[in-house]
């Protein structure tokens, strides 16, 4: 008899593209609301989008059951750094967090495609960009998910990240203000919903900076 | 006179002798390339006074968008439309084929096509194939006859309906049409009808959207309405713009001669022209 595969697959996709720009003082995440699977919608408004920690934000896509169990792993963890060092957990600890996070399940991943943003502990924004398993790095802008293909080259146009490669050290962050980094972000969604069939519906945009955190939203094509 | 066995390749039609090759290729892991699929909702009626059908605009290349106004409603003759579902090259190859088949019958025989010489040449030419060719159509006209309305599934079989769907966002599309069809629809019911089916599949299925194109078919008459309806305008265009670099970047420039690189050896006879 030959070798038979499994026909049944753990792993679903459900879609949907997120984006993180770091400013100097300021930082985006943003993430469109549907929910797909197959050819069919879910729903057209589920947030893709958590809030970790008050300095740091995450934004998730691909299989939303995967990502709402790392949430609530990473929500647990936070609350018992909380109560053993009585203050909340920082941006770089979190984005090592989870990196450890998806290691773990090295061997059967979440498969969730994350991009982990906030304000480090000088108040300047900063982006971290995971893979599947937990690979990560500090950049100035990412974006993961069915239209990050689309999106990254018109952000590597727009704002032109340095090489972390190149010495001395340049800073990632972008020098747009907050009010442009936003609009860079519309475009890029309302670009990417015309020919991604899996983006769409609304963006949710979430602002982080000193005053705190900021949300809203935008209508993007149904079809 | 010497019996000769002359192979005569085989004259039409696919040659199947690359599917060994093929089958080797992905036992090794080698996937085939993909092929552009419509993805699609196409819908037809018929309605008091003729046919009305409906398509989508959008192509698909897997998760991409390859073609956000693409027409599917496709020209078989004056009186004839029929719209297409599958891969992109098969509804355009076999719709063209037996448009040229129809036209060559019309000056045969003096007369208008009927919607049944183009249903029986389709479902024979992809029936031939298998399913191979894999167009699903739904056909349209009107003729001496009266109105016909007909499906060709890719594997030839077909359906005559007084109402049919096809293509990914069928289900959504046939919904519409369960709820709200019935005999004896004005033009401009059956009209709205056809629009609301669409935009059924435009909203609730990802791999159609964009437009809607109508055809309305009656009896020596014809109104192909392309992009009768355009609910999905881009939602966001900034207000500032964006500028890119009029040309690519020079980062460094360096020139070298290459004269002293090489050698001219006087010797050796002309070239002869």
């Amino acid at each position: 008899m030959t070798k038979q595969n499994a026909n049944w697959s753990p792993y679903d996709n459900n879609g949907g593209t997120c984006v993180a720009i770091a400013g100097a003082d300021y930082c985006v995440i943003a993430a469109d609301t549907r929910m797909s699977t197959g050819y069919s919608i879910l729903t057209r408004d589920y947030s893709k989008i958590c809030k970790l920690a008050d300095k740091c934000v995450m934004a998730s896509s691909g299989f939303q059951a995967d990502v709402k169990a790392l949430q609530k792993q990473l929500a647990a963890r936070h609350l018992i750094y909380q109560h053993q060092h009585n203050k909340q957990v920082s941006c770089p600890a979190m984005a090592q967090l989870l990196s450890n996070t998806l290691y773990y399940k090295r061997f059967f991943p979440y498969y969730s495609f994350n991009v982990l943003g906030g304000l480090d502990n000088e108040g300047k924004g900063c982006v971290y960009t995971y893979d599947a398993v937990g690979s990560y790095e500090r950049v100035g802008y990412s974006s993961q998910g069915s239209g990050s293909t689309l999106v990254m080259p018109f952000l590597d146009n727009q704002l032109k990240s340095p090489s972390p490669l190149l010495l001395p050290a340049q800073d990632a962050v972008t020098p747009l203000s907050e009010s442009e980094a936003v609009d860079l972000v519309k475009t890029c969604f309302a670009s990417a919903t015309e020919r991604d069939i899996y983006t769409g519906d609304k963006l949710e945009i979430v602002v982080l900076n000193q005053e705190g955190l900021h949300r809203e939203y935008m209508e993007l094509r149904k079809d | 006179m010497s019996k000769s066995a002359v192979d005569v390749p085989f004259q039409g039609g696919f040659n199947f002798d690359l599917c060994r090759r093929n089958d080797m290729l992905s036992k090794k892991g080698v996937k085939p390339p993909s092929y552009r699929k419509t993805g699609t909702t196409i819908v037809g009626l018929i309605f008091q006074d003729g046919v009305i059908l409906g398509a989508d605009t959008r192509a698909t290349e897997g998760p991409i968008v390859c073609d956000k106004n693409c027409e599917k409603i496709h020209y078989m003759a004056p009186n004839i439309y029929c719209c297409g579902a599958g891969t992109a090259a098969d509804t355009e190859a076999v719709t063209d084929m037996v448009s040229s088949q129809l036209q060559l019958h019309r000056y045969h025989t003096g007369r208008e096509s009927r919607v049944v010489t183009a249903l029986t040449l389709l479902k024979k030419h992809l029936f031939n194939y298998q399913g191979y060719v894999q167009a699903a159509l739904v056909l349209g006209g009107v003729d001496c006859t009266g109105p016909h309305l007909h499906t060709i599934y890719p594997h030839g079989s077909t359906d005559t309906l007084p109402f049919a769907t096809m293509g990914s966002g069928s289900l959504a599309a046939m919904a519409i049409f369960e709820s709200k069809y019935k005999e004896g629809l004005t033009k401009d019911e059956g009209i709205k009808l056809v629009v609301e089916a669409i935009c059924s599949g435009i909203f609730n299925d990802l791999g159609s959207g964009s437009n809607v194109d109508v055809c309305v078919i009656t009896k020596g008459h014809k109104e192909y309405l392309r992009n009768h309806l355009l609910p999905n305008p881009r939602t966001y265009v900034s207000p500032k713009g964006y500028s890119f670099p009029k040309k690519t970047e020079v980062l460094l420039t360096k020139i070298t001669p290459l004269k002293e690189k090489v050698e001219i050896i006087e010797a050796g006879e002309a070239m002869e022209e």
